[in-house]
């Protein structure tokens, strides 16, 4: 009986202990410069720091390129994901095997791995220094394709059957029929999504040099160099930068979970 | 026009995008890696042909080998830790209680910041001697130690770190395989009288096998060639102290970005991938798949 009571309790504290380094931050990021390494609560609140990253840094710029990035792929990426998902799940055609294996073999491969070839393709095609180039080669991934293709499986075949019925063409049947009985999964794939763009690091450093096209990863890490010593103002833009990826996560949190969930080997 | 020959068009038409998008900024950057490797590239874009020059390179390259014993050290101890961490977790919070979401969600919070802010976290948590965690530590007569600025100690900061980081997200795919562990089996084998133990070594772990696969090779994946294995290192250390954080990945971006050696970087990719793959089919092998053991 008394493990019983044990286990929440511990679960409890070491839940504390995993979110303090976060919590840290955030209360670091409110105290004057002064006071930054100060152990424990702050003597004098501030917003200070928050307000200087606001208006001194360039940080809403930053925030404007890292959403229309991240909104953007993560628009298109649905869209483009969820017809190839359809096709693969709902439709019989000659080479329907050859094809999700295909899409499937490009889950080994991660962005840092491919970065060198990526980067001369990207050149090639003139995306450099571009919203297209922090965009286009974002969006595809295999993850949502199949996702989607798991998802679409389970969709009975006589709500479609119906659709056909009334004769409606296959582009009808996926967007008046799928797509719309689809949204519990499309919205965990948009948090999904929308948290990787915002996070993006690796690409936009490799493709972007103009000072205009930074988002909000490179901005803060931008900070080390410019502002080496002034924690206040460093932690204040970190603080800036994960805010909104927090607020997505609780606002998608269920979503973002059952999306995972379906990650491993089912 | 048959049915046939329409249903196969109109997929073809919705496969279109994405098929073309992978091809283009996935398999062709993929073969380009092993085709850009038989060429010296210079800081102007020009192509010399120098076949297996950059292989050549490589057997004298130090930084490399370096790099590579940092990526192995890395990899054959961020994946148990990570795997015993996540899983333990993951048992913690199996059960309802109380307060059960909040848990999960606060295990899972460090996964959705991004890995430019945990790096800067733990920096800031690590700053030698003023740092909380120093701070923390000093009682231990822990205080003045440099965890970042020690080569000997930099590469154990940066496998902790990473764990905090995905602990919650392998946290989530355990919960996910021991949804699939049936209740009733447990019940039979606890009126059988076997022990937590006994339960956990004879229908918990069997059933869960291929869940320890996926995460083993998704957790090994990561960490040779994840975004853990760039992002994190570069906003922590830059590779540093000494080389002694400089993983694969990093060393290949210091090539083609700061030093301008697109065909040796190139080089550098495709040992990366024959690694990648080995790697995977030895799992594989090991495992048999993380299949049941009766197949």
């Amino acid at each position: 009986m008394t493990k019983i009571r044990v286990v929440p309790i511990l679960a409890h504290v070491l839940a504390i202990i995993a979110i303090l380094p976060l919590l840290w931050i955030l209360i670091s990021a409110l105290k004057p410069a002064e006071e930054v390494f100060n152990f424990g609560w702050p003597q004098h609140w501030t917003l200070s720091n928050l307000q200087y990253v606001l208006l001194k840094i360039p940080m809403p710029r930053f925030m404007l390129n890292s959403a229309i990035v991240s909104v953007t792929v993560t628009v298109v990426a649905l869209f483009f994901h969820s017809m190839a998902a359809y096709a693969l799940a709902r439709l019989r055609f000659p080479g329907r095997g050859i094809i999700f294996s295909g899409i499937m073999s490009t889950l080994l491969v991660s962005l840092p791995v491919i970065l060198v070839p990526l980067f001369l393709v990207a050149k090639q095609l003139g995306l450099l220094d571009s919203y297209a180039g922090l965009i286009v080669p974002s969006i595809f991934h295999a993850f949502g394709i199949f996702l989607l293709r798991q998802y679409y499986l389970n969709i009975p075949r006589e709500l479609e059957e119906a659709a056909d019925l009334d004769g409606c063409g296959y582009w009808r049947r996926y967007w008046s029929v799928i797509l719309p009985l689809s949204r519990p999964v499309l919205a965990s794939l948009s948090v999904l999504f929308f948290l990787a763009n915002w996070n993006a690091f690796l690409w936009p450093l490799t493709i972007t040099r103009n000072p205009d096209l930074r988002v909000i990863q490179l901005g803060i890490s931008g900070m080390q160099g410019q502002y080496a010593a002034a924690w206040n103002l460093i932690l204040a833009a970190a603080v800036i930068a994960a805010i909104p990826t927090v607020v997505v996560f609780v606002a998608g949190q269920r979503r973002l979970v059952d999306a995972m969930k379906t990650t491993g080997l089912k | 026009m048959t049915r046939k020959r329409r249903e196969a068009l109109a997929a073809y038409a919705f496969l279109a995008p994405d098929t073309l998008g992978l091809l283009i900024f996935v398999a062709i950057p993929m073969l380009l890696a092993f085709g850009v490797a038989f060429f010296k590239v210079d800081g102007f874009g020009n192509y010399q042909f120098i076949g297996l020059g950059n292989y050549r390179l490589m057997a004298g390259d130090d930084q490399l080998w370096a790099s590579l014993k940092v990526t192995a050290m890395y990899v054959v101890s961020f994946v148990p830790i990570a795997f015993v961490v996540s899983f333990a977790l993951a048992m913690l919070v199996r059960n309802h209680f109380k307060g059960i979401g909040w848990v999960r969600s606060a295990f899972f919070l460090p996964n959705v910041v991004s890995l430019v802010v945990v790096g800067l976290i733990w920096q800031f948590l690590l700053v030698d001697k003023r740092g909380a965690l120093s701070r923390l530590l000093a009682p231990f007569g822990l205080g003045d130690v440099s965890f970042l600025g020690t080569p000997s100690l930099a590469l154990g900061t940066y496998v902790v770190i990473s764990v905090w980081f995905l602990m919650g997200y392998q946290m989530l795919v355990f919960l996910a395989g021991l949804k699939d562990v049936p209740k009733e089996l447990e019940d039979a084998a606890a009126i059988d009288g076997a022990g937590p133990w006994q339960r956990f070594r004879y229908v918990i772990w069997p059933l869960l096998r291929p869940t320890s696969f996926f995460v083993v090779v998704n957790s090994t994946i990561g960490a040779v060639t994840g975004l853990q294995a760039f992002d994190l290192v570069y906003v922590l250390t830059k590779g540093g102290p000494a080389r002694a954080t400089s993983t694969v990945v990093l060393y290949i971006y210091e090539q083609a970005f700061t030093f301008n050696n697109m065909g040796y970087a190139a080089a550098l990719t495709t040992v990366v991938v024959a690694l990648l793959i080995v790697c995977t089919g030895l799992m594989f092998g090991f495992t048999r798949g993380g299949r049941f053991d009766e197949d």
